[in-house]
């Protein structure tokens, strides 16, 4: 009986699983996502509790018990925590599959080696090369994205870097390959936790390096391997619900850092292997160029005359928490008659889509937020740019400086609007460390403070003024 | 050579693992899978990362599989322990991406009254 039950079930939850990701398509659908994602996975953990092998209960209360201790405060945390959170759910993916594969692989080691084929044994070593590298890859990522103290924010770099991280992965891969070969050996069980104990290391020195310029992409790669090595379990485990599951989540990932590649100009190699953030400290501005502060009273003046602004939110944004505020003064320009809209870079913060959801939640209709590539042709129409807490995302070096980092780089063309104001904490380069010529053209002026602080003095001065009209 | 030991594992899993068709599922998964993300509304990238990896997170079920079954005390542990972080990303995973799928509205609350 149960042979029929459990595949349909597993059919079923694939289903609703395809589904969920369907209706992920509209804002209006996508609540009904996580409905069939839910049943998906409720029917999948019954009808696998039901099987026969299953006799221990207790072990198996208790872990789910604490997940949900875990889980429920996890996912409280406050929307501009979201990257870390993520990586840590990264984390946590990867080290569930890997561990899964360790207990099967010393549990056919020792009582029943002749399911260590080699497709098997394989999938089993791919999986745990992915899911352990995962592991403190993304807790790496995890910490630098919530700035915990040991874990250095900015990109460590050092010589031979690269030499150094792609020999730990071929080790890695070599060690491997001969376990895949010798399976039932004895050798074969000491030698597949070297292979774990490589890929933990991998992950960490992978991680080391990338800047947060490059976490959006970072993230998206990390999330396809979770998916990846979840898959591979199902390989190991003849598990067709996990290897569809593992497949849609790598294909997810995939898609996203390829977004996240395209809208940098870069490739994985380079988001990888690049190091970001240290080249360009040497280019200094020429002298001269000073920057041009503005007060908020004149600022106030210039944006209630306007008949278009646009905002250009950044991780300055996010940092501050400053989209209420900013919805704040959305709703006094509104009030004005004046049309508002908001330019989203792909890479724009930490991680895909970061940007949206923070403003979501300030109570900003979404239709109102414009894609970079959709907004670019009616900039030059536009009056006011207005850059909170962007920096890269709105530099027209990108456009033709081939010193440039960021050379090739699609930007949103702030630069075209006919006034620009920038809000900047301090005078120092953004994040990658790339001074930003746009803040020093003539059209721009600038605000500096906290971007919550100079945006809410904004309003302030725009509702005092509100009888006028 | 080893067979008297295979008596341990339950029947259903001494069948040889099918190689191609589970070749061909992971092949048509991702199709799949690309053509259904590609779609994805990209104001949504954010909480469609939250949903994907809680549906990854089903890897729950090998967890399960194993503490449940009688196997030694230590591959036991190792199967709780995986129990444990599944949940945790299928608990915070889903929690969050609804909570925010919610705020996605095109009208405010204040405007309809």
């Amino acid at each position: 009986m149960m042979d029929f039950i459990v595949p349909l079930a597993y059919l079923v939850a694939t289903a609703l699983f395809i589904f969920a990701l369907h209706w992920m398509n509209d804002p209006k659908t996508a609540r009904h996502g996580v409905y069939a994602g839910v049943a998906a996975m409720v029917i999948g953990i019954v009808a696998t509790w039901l099987e026969p092998e299953v006799v221990h209960h207790l072990w198996i209360v208790v872990g789910m018990a604490a997940g949900v201790a875990l889980g429920i405060p996890l996912s409280r945390v406050p929307l501009t925590a979201v990257p870390q959170r993520t990586a840590l759910s990264h984390a946590f993916g990867g080290a569930a599959a890997g561990l899964v594969g360790v207990a099967y692989y010393y549990l056919w080691w020792g009582h029943n080696p002749g399911h260590l084929t080699t497709f098997r044994t394989t999938a089993l070593i791919t999986e745990n090369i992915l899911g352990f590298m995962t592991f403190t890859g993304s807790l790496m990522a995890a910490g630098k994205l919530q700035e915990v103290k040991w874990i250095p924010q900015r990109p460590v770099t050092y010589k031979g870097q690269n030499v150094v991280n792609i020999s730990l992965l071929v080790a890695a891969v070599a060690i491997g390959i001969w376990v895949i070969v010798h399976p039932t050996t004895a050798l074969a069980a000491k030698l597949f936790p070297v292979v774990i104990g490589l890929a933990l290391l991998f992950g960490v020195l992978l991680i080391i390096p990338i800047g947060g310029a490059d976490m959006p992409t970072v993230i998206a790669i990390l999330n396809s391997y979770a998916g990846l090595s979840a898959a591979a379990l199902g390989f190991v485990v003849d598990n067709k619900l996990l290897v569809t599951a593992g497949a849609l989540d790598g294909s997810s990932g995939l898609i996203l850092a390829i977004i996240m590649c395209k809208a940098m100009n870069r490739s994985f190699a380079n988001v990888l292997f690049g190091a970001f953030g240290q080249v360009q400290q040497a280019k200094q501005l020429e002298e001269g160029k000073t920057y041009k502060p503005e007060t908020i009273e004149g600022a106030a003046q210039v944006m209630e005359q306007a008949s278009t602004v646009v905002i250009v939110p950044g991780y300055g944004m996010a940092v501050a928490q400053a989209q209420h505020k900013v919805r704040e003064l959305y709703d006094q320009l509104k009030k004005r008659g004046i049309t508002v809209k908001f330019a989203i870079h792909p890479v724009a913060g930490r991680m895909p889509g970061h940007m949206n959801v923070l403003l979501a939640e300030a109570d900003v209709p979404y239709t109102d937020l414009v894609e970079s590539s959709d907004i670019n042709a009616d900039m030059p129409q536009c009056d006011v740019a207005l850059v909170v807490g962007a920096n890269d995302v709105v530099n027209p070096a990108a456009r033709y400086d081939k010193t440039s980092p960021i050379y090739g780089m699609p930007i949103i063309d702030a630069d075209k609007a006919h006034t620009v104001f920038a809000i900047k904490r301090s005078k120092n380069p953004g994040f990658a460390g790339i001074d930003n010529e746009l803040y020093f053209a003539d059209k721009t002026w600038m605000l500096f403070g906290d971007a919550k602080k100079v945006i809410g003095d904004l309003v302030k001065q725009l509702s005092d003024q509100g009888g006028i009209h | 050579m080893h067979a008297m030991l295979a008596v341990v594992v339950p029947a259903a899993e001494t069948q040889p693992s099918d190689f191609w068709s589970m070749v061909f599922v992971f092949v048509l998964a991702t199709f799949i899978g690309l053509g259904v993300i590609r779609r994805v509304s990209r104001l949504l990238h954010t909480p469609l990362m939250s949903l994907t990896n809680a549906i990854s997170a089903v890897a729950v079920v090998e967890g399960i599989s194993i503490t449940g079954a009688n196997y030694p005390t230590i591959i036991r542990i190792l199967g709780v322990v995986a129990v444990f972080a599944s949940m945790t990303n299928i608990v915070s995973g889903f929690l969050i991406t609804d909570r925010m799928l919610k705020m996605f509205k095109t009208t405010r609350e204040g405007d309809r009254t």
